[in-house]
């Protein structure tokens, strides 16, 4: 389990020393630490901090407002679901159960394998093919029970 | 010689397989050696055929769709190359109604031209509008544009003319344009489209809005769900940088004018647009009490021009043809037209370009086509999810900002979703509340706690504890939101929920209306 949660500082400092002067450089450095790492560990944001000369309450005050920015590692596969309206007038609720009950798991959370981790999202500007889902970073439109489960199966024999 | 076939790569085609369309269409062309060539285009809009593939014959493009990889081997057999009968086949592509009875004037090259080739661009009569502009002093730009009566497409409906004027009459050594590609509202996505389709255009109406107002340096901060536009325009950027239509000398005037994209970190308050240049300068986004206005005191306090993806990509076909050309579209203070997002539970979901005035029913109706599950339209939500719920009777509402201002709606940013009778109306109430709650900057108070209050409400209402009271509770509790708040978030999430109440109050368990 703790090979999980492995993260790699040199990244982290390369990022921040090589955005540290763009204009408002913390949103950027936040931005690419996430895409690289799939979260932000407590110590990247001390690590920030530093190098931008901030406070780390500053940099956690940031970190911690966008819905984006995770503060735990993710599953393998991150699979994001919309909420909003038009997903919802085209039985997004019924998918979304369905994916719950599927996984085991509540938004939120992780699968104990770590295989999986399910987020809300609100809205993928895809709302003339709702309901819409991403699977590791993959738009899927017009999704239905029957698309997840067989990507879900197809993932299983990949032994991903 | 090579015959060009059309493949989507806008968002919305790739979630329906048209990357996969796309090989089998180049293997299937190798396997039977015929010549052609792909272009990936960005989508027309009529979402029920993607992924639309397009051939072009020498009587014009014709269209086939929606396809999917096991279609191909059988279109080729057909002779789709040549135009050939398909079952898929939705004949000539400008001949399509949904198509034919557009207005297509901000969105004229979507679709049709190669995103990423800057010659398509030329060709197709892109950077006229920055030619001429470079003709005219700022003032004079700054006058067609105000002149043309364009308001802006991101929600507020600010006339754009006046936003430039004050910045270029503000004296500044440093002066901004952010571009607000946060396109956050559910029910839209005509910022993706365009930014996917035809990411030029947004380039020139910003560069056109730095040269008028006398800012050397561009934004766009675009919403973190739309990677594939992020790809687009970094690609257009450094083409446009490449060709001298970007950088320190544009097209040889001696001004400087370069964009950067900036992404954002799924906030929803970041698309208000000084919670947005808080973000820029890498806060917590935070909404700014106002005055100062950004026009004034902007990002990092310079004067800044904030202005929508729809509204920036409308100012190359104003300043080219003149503000009285676009004028000419539209109907009362709504001038020009306005890219309608038709979402939702709709047989033809899609994009529809037309002048402000068409009326919402002809929207879900003859664009729309009715409900995609066959079941009664019930209610339609207009302008996002801060937009009031219309039910079925008042859909002959005009779509312009007075009308439906007179309904007690916003147009938003012109997202139209459709639900059909299995709605549950107080659910969606309370939906709002949720969405409202999850996502406030937390500044001022009847945001931030009566969100949470009101979905409360909401619940107890739908569970018949005290519910005439309940309902009363939550009327006032709307009131105070509606008056207090600081920003449209708290200000207007009362909208749909008290549409809620006041066209379906069965679904809250209440009989009638009240007042
Ligand atoms: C909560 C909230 C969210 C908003 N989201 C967006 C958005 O996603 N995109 C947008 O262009 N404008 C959005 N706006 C409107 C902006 O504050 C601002 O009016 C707009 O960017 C100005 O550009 P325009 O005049 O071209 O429309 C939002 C406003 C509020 C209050
Ligand atoms: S209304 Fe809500 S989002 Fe807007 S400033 Fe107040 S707390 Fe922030």
């Amino acid at each position: 389990m703790a090979a999980e949660h492995e993260w790699d500082r040199e990244t982290v400092r390369r990022i921040a020393t090589s955005l540290k002067d763009e204009p408002g450089a913390l949103m950027p450095i936040l931005r690419q630490v996430q895409d690289e790492l799939g979260w932000i560990p407590g110590e990247a944001v001390a690590m920030i901090a530093g190098i931008l000369n901030l406070s780390r309450a500053e940099v956690h005050g940031v970190s911690s407002f966008y819905h984006d920015f995770k503060h735990h590692p993710p599953g393998r596969c991150v699979i994001q679901v919309c909420r909003a309206e038009s997903c919802q007038a085209m039985g997004g609720a019924v998918l979304a159960d369905h994916i719950r009950k599927r996984l085991g798991i509540g938004f939120g959370e992780t699968t104990s394998d770590r295989r999986f981790t399910l987020e809300p999202v609100y809205c993928l500007g895809n709302c003339a093919c709702s309901p819409a889902i991403v699977v590791d970073g993959e738009l899927m439109g017009r999704a239905t029970p029957e698309h997840f489960d067989q990507m879900i199966t197809n993932r299983n024999g990949n032994h991903r | 010689m090579s015959v060009r076939v059309y493949i989507p790569r806008d968002s919305g085609a790739l979630s329906m397989g048209a990357e996969s369309v796309a090989d089998a269409i180049a293997a299937e062309a190798r396997r039977r050696r015929l010549d052609i060539e792909i272009v990936r285009n960005g989508s027309r809009g009529l979402y029920w055929l993607e992924p639309m593939v397009e051939v072009a014959t020498p009587s014009g493009r014709v269209a086939y769709g929606p396809v999917a990889a096991k279609d191909v081997a059988s279109l080729f057999d057909s002779g789709f190359l040549t135009g050939g009968k398909h079952k898929l086949a939705v004949g000539p592509t400008d001949e399509i109604p949904y198509l034919k009875r557009q207005e297509r004037l901000t969105f004229a090259r979507v679709g049709i031209i190669d995103p990423l080739s800057l010659d398509d661009y030329v060709e197709h009569g892109g950077y006229r509008g920055l030619e001429r502009a470079l003709a005219l002093s700022g003032a004079q730009v700054v006058e067609e544009v105000t002149a043309s009566g364009l308001r802006g497409r991101g929600g507020a409906g600010f006339p754009a003319g006046i936003k430039w004027k004050t910045t270029l009459e503000t004296e500044a050594k440093q002066k901004y344009v952010v571009c607000n590609a946060d396109e956050g509202d559910s029910g839209t996505f005509a910022d993706r489209m365009l930014m996917e389709g035809d990411p030029f255009v947004l380039i020139e109406g910003m560069t056109i809005a730095g040269l008028a107002v006398g800012a050397t340096r561009g934004y766009i901060y675009l919403r973190s769900e739309y990677p594939h536009a992020l790809r687009t325009l970094k690609a257009a950027i450094a083409a446009a940088n490449a060709s001298n239509y970007l950088g320190e000398n544009v097209r040889g005037s001696g001004k400087t004018f370069r964009i950067d994209v900036r992404v954002g970190a799924g906030a929803y308050i970041c698309g208000e647009e000084t919670a947005m240049l808080e973000s820029l300068e890498g806060k917590r986004g935070m909404v700014r009490y106002k005055p100062p206005v950004p026009a004034i005191a902007g990002l990092f306090g310079a004067p800044t021009v904030v202005n929508n993806v729809v509204t920036l990509a409308t100012i190359p076909i104003v300043v080219e043809k003149g503000g009285s050309f676009y004028k000419d579209f539209g109907m009362g203070r709504s001038r020009g037209t306005s890219p309608f997002q038709l979402a939702g539970n709709l047989k033809y979901p899609g994009l529809v370009e037309k002048a402000f005035g068409v009326t919402l029913r002809e929207l879900v109706y003859d664009f729309g086509g009715g409900t995609a599950s066959g079941r009664p339209v019930r209610a339609v939500q207009v302008g996002g999810p801060l937009g009031s719920y219309f039910p079925e009777a008042k859909l002959d509402v005009a779509m312009d900002y007075e009308a439906i201002a007179a309904e007690g709606g916003i147009l938003g940013h012109g997202g139209i979703v459709v639900f059909d009778d299995t709605v549950d109306l107080a659910r969606m109430a309370r939906y709002a509340m949720e969405f409202c709650a999850l996502e406030s900057c937390g500044k001022c108070t009847p945001c931030r706690i009566g969100s949470t209050r009101g979905m409360e409400l909401i619940d107890q209402i739908i569970a018949d504890r005290d519910r005439a009271a309940s309902a009363a509770l939550l009327r006032e509790l709307c009131d105070t939101m509606t008056n207090a708040s600081l920003c449209a978030l708290g200000g207007l999430t009362p909208l749909p929920v008290m549409s809620a109440l006041k066209h379906f109050p069965g679904d809250f368990g209440l009989s009638g209306e009240p007042t």
